[in-house]
């Protein structure tokens, strides 16, 4: 292994303002990652801005009248529902800059976080790990110079996001979004990018792995996170001064216009990349400060079956969607109770609700959620089904499939991690919506309820796992189609509820078709039907793919 | 006795591009044969198409007496396979990679891998994301040699292995021989084949140019010649199948020339007729033999060797 440490003088030089020579090359190699992330960075600038502006649009119509604004602003205040948006304070003003801050910066800031982390490890650890660093350091580029074109392009980036949310929110012309507000706005997200691409600096340096190094700092961004919304939920708000979220939320754009807690950001990100830069001296190109951790030098039995191997292959990510589904479904559970007070002001929900018939509100509110709750559980779904794919184009089916295993059974194991996995994913956001559903109505038949509720999605996610392996038998180039499936089912379930889509476009989606529980009576016709048509879809897919040439490198 | 692979006028197209155009190749039952081709010559997709991954376009295979398209399962009970480019799961570890793949073959000797194991020097503890390519493909290794498989597939198995291992890797490929399995071994490198391989087959191009033992083979190239003579040499170059005959040292009056096998024995009788003090011969490598079949392909590729031993164009 290449070894930077060895020369002499690198010590000295270890700190971030090391004279030009750590730092030599350092240009070209911004401008060698901005010709990398041409597509990339402005996809992510103008999602988070399009995102912001059209959220802050829709209050227009959302919030037209005052009143509505005042109702919102009231419903807001629970402790649920600071855990969610944001600091008490903001409720003291109930203008729409003051609304859409707190219910934003919280939400866009982790996103902003995700940017920034990937972007700098993308052009440091990745660089290392493919041995790409090694080529390009052999040339005349200095030690630092890697990281430090990594934090530009996020400082970069930061920067003309921060602008351009600045003009986009003041061009907006909504009353009481002014110029100075949408200038803090927008550097309030900037400055919580700026620490987290700074963090990934830091745990860049760690692993070897750059997935090893991205999944450290978004762990920080979910610790951060999780500070503030305890923080914010209760009490005296101290937790929060621990999150940088909490810091930029609390610069409250609109009321107070507040730039000093954005200075305490930049602080912050200034030691952690000073931290980042001293601690890459103190290892090899390539290497890790942590060393590789070690695994078992056999396989266990269940290894070597293609339910067990698929299982292991997938076990990250479904204890991810698990856990992460349950918590959704408790948190959208601990404001079920609420729910009625909360939804009451807003016009275009009630009439979406009245509908859906009969119900009581916190029925038709859960049958919503339901619909969230199930289109997250899709995105598992298409992504273990079309992971076969991935194994395949990977080079790693090769060698399986020229063992005893036949190509059935191979994908057999995963789809049955797919679409079981689907159904024990649903199953925790069921409980995890009804259990906490149960203790914020005080109605414990909501636990059973919801449960059954969720678990009656389970044939449409079989019906997507069967989309997806259709598509990989027959059309295997084509295979990120099946992504259609939950995006379709979200736009219509969710959105189409509100902007009243034609029933037709409702019956096109597998999700469509289940019964909307609890609000609506279970019915088994259509969910007899969906497992019919799903185990239909998995044989056609099975044939497809016995009879297809296997695609390697 | 069936032969453990035959495959006749095999043909296999991706798009425009044709892969395999008519190739033939037989395998007897225990013996190690030699696959031979430059990249790009059909190599690893004749042996795709014996594994069952790839489904031929037109022409007959026959792997073990089996169609290798529709016994693809039963067949690769019998069969291990060492892909040239060996891919790991990232998060599983090397042993856990080895004692998969070889338990879905149908189970593993284990003291046989604990030797491998020792004997490639591979560490068994690291995740698969950790190994260097040599690494990957001792993993790979390990697992088809530690399972009781007739027939071993081998493409271009020591590719990214040190010099060090590679003789690890000849000495294992002799013990399997000795056992009586059957060894298909693709590879371009060369001296590995001619000392491992029984027979070899050459391919170019997605076509079988030649196929036979390396005895047979040679018997069909020229052997070169160096020899030191009291007088000067004359008259050799009229001789039938002498080619590129020069003067290498004028001092000494030291020639060197190639003759095509079967007419050694005028060339040197002709020698003998100036004195012969010293003589030098070499049999033909796989070099030359390669060098015969794609002499042309490295003449156009501003390789001017080629034609040096050659001689003439073909």
């Amino acid at each position: 292994m290449t070894s930077a440490t060895t020369a002499p003088g690198t010590r000295a030089s270890a700190a971030p303002v090391a004279g030009g020579n750590a730092l030599a090359g350092t240009r070209t190699l911004i401008r060698f990652a901005l010709r990398r992330d041409r597509v990339r960075l402005p996809v992510w600038i103008g999602a988070l801005l399009l995102g912001t502006l059209t959220t802050a649009n829709s209050f227009r119509t959302l919030y037209s009248d005052p009143q509505d604004r005042a109702n919102a602003v009231a419903g807001a205040d629970s402790p649920a529902n600071l855990a969610l948006s944001g600091p008490r304070h903001y409720l003291t003003d109930d203008g729409f800059g003051s609304i859409l801050s707190h219910q934003m910066i919280g939400f866009t800031a982790v996103l902003v976080g995700l940017m920034s982390v990937l972007v700098v490890t993308r052009h440091t650890r990745a660089e290392e790990e493919t041995g790409r660093a090694e080529l390009v350091r052999s040339t005349v580029v200095g030690r630092h110079a890697h990281l430090a074109a990594a934090l530009s392009v996020a400082v970069l980036a930061n920067l003309v996001l921060a602008l351009l949310l600045a003009l986009g929110l003041t061009g907006l012309g909504l009353e009481g979004v002014d110029t100075a507000g949408s200038l803090v706005y927008g550097f309030a997200h900037a400055a919580a990018g700026l620490v987290f691409a700074a963090v990934a600096a830091v745990t860049a340096q760690f692993t070897a792995h750059t997935r090893g190094a991205s999944g450290a700092a978004l762990a920080v961004i979910g610790v951060a996170y999780a500070l503030r919304a305890a923080g914010d939920s209760g009490g005296d708000g101290a937790l929060s001064w621990l999150s940088p979220i909490g810091w930029v939320q609390r610069s409250y754009p609109y009321v107070d216009n507040r730039w000093w807690p954005l200075l305490l950001c930049l602080v912050c990100a200034v030691a952690c990349a000073a931290a980042g830069f001293v601690l890459s001296t103190r290892r090899d190109v390539g290497a890790g400060l942590r060393p590789e951790k070690l695994g078992s030098p056999t396989a266990s039995a269940a290894l070597a079956t293609p339910v067990g191997f698929a299982l292991r292959l997938h076990r990250g990510m479904l204890t991810g969607f698990g856990a992460g589904l349950f918590l959704m479904g408790a948190m959208y559970g601990s404001v079920l109770g609420e729910a009625e007070d909360m939804l009451q002001g807003i016009d275009e929900i009630e009439e979406a609700l009245a509908r859906l018939g009969g119900a009581s509100v916190v029925e038709s509110f859960a049958s919503m959620v339901m619909v969230v709750l199930t289109v997250v559980a899709a995105v598992y779904v298409v992504m273990a089904a079309l992971r076969p794919r991935a194994e395949e184009t990977a080079g790693r089916a090769e060698p399986l499939l020229a063992t005893g295993l036949s190509r059935s059974r191979w994908v057999g194991g995963h789809l049955a991690v797919a679409m079981g996995g689907g159904t024990v994913v649903l199953l925790l956001a069921g409980l995890g919506f009804g259990a906490a559903g149960a203790a914020s109505t005080g109605d414990a038949g909501l636990l059973p309820d919801l449960v059954g509720a969720a678990l009656a999605y389970a044939p449409a996610l079989w019906v997507t796992a069967g989309v997806a392996v259709v598509l990989f038998g027959w059309f295997p180039r084509a295979g990120q189609a099946a992504w259609i499936v939950p995006v379709y089912a979200f736009v219509v379930g969710y959105l189409g509820q509100i902007l009243q889509f034609p029933g037709w476009m409702n019956n096109l989606s597998p999700f469509g078709h289940i019964p909307r529980l609890p609000a609506a009576d279970l019915d088994w016709t259509p969910l007899l039907l969906l497992t019919l048509v799903a185990a239909g879809l998995v044989w056609l897919g099975l044939a497809g793919f016995r009879r297809r040439d296997l695609d390697m490198k | 006795m069936t032969k453990a692979i035959t495959v006749s006028g095999l043909h296999k197209s991706f798009g425009r591009t044709r892969a395999l155009d008519g190739l033939d190749l037989e395998v007897e039952p225990g013996e190690v044969h030699g696959f031979l081709g430059p990249n790009g010559a059909g190599k690893s997709t004749t042996i795709r198409v014996l594994l069952g991954l790839l489904r031929a376009d037109s022409g007959a295979a026959q792997v073990l007496g089996r169609d290798p398209w529709a016994d693809a399962v039963e067949l690769h009970r019998r069969l291990a396979y060492v892909p040239g480019d060996v891919e790991l799961w990232p998060g599983l570890t090397g042993g856990e990679a080895i004692d998969l793949l070889a338990r879905l073959r149908g189970g593993l000797d284990r003291r046989r891998r604990a030797e491998l194991v020792e004997r490639f020097d591979l560490d068994p503890t690291k995740k698969g994301r950790a190994y260097s390519k040599g690494n990957r493909q001792k993993v790979a290794i390990v697992a088809a040699l530690a399972s009781d498989a007739e027939l071993l597939v081998l493409d271009e198995p020591t590719a990214g292995l040190d010099p060090l291992m590679e003789v690890v890797f000849q000495d294992v490929i002799g013990e399997a021989k000795a056992a009586g399995r059957t060894v298909l071994l693709s590879s371009h490198i060369l001296a590995q084949v001619e000392k491992l391989a029984d027979r070899v087959s050459i391919i170019r191009l997605g076509r079988t140019v030649q196929s036979g033992s390396l005895g047979e083979l040679r018997h069909l190239t020229r052997t070169t010649i160096e020899a030191e003579t009291e007088r000067p040499v004359t008259g050799l170059d009229s001789l039938p199948g002498v080619h590129g005959l020069r003067t290498v040292d004028d001092a000494t009056g030291r020639v060197r020339f190639a003759v095509d096998g079967g007419l050694v024995d005028g060339a040197v009788r002709k020698l003998t007729e100036f004195g012969i003090r010293s003589l030098i011969s070499h049999p033909p490598t796989l070099e030359e033999l390669m060098l015969r079949h794609y002499g042309d392909e490295l003449a156009a590729n501003g390789h001017g060797a080629a034609r040096d031993t050659d001689g003439e164009p073909r």
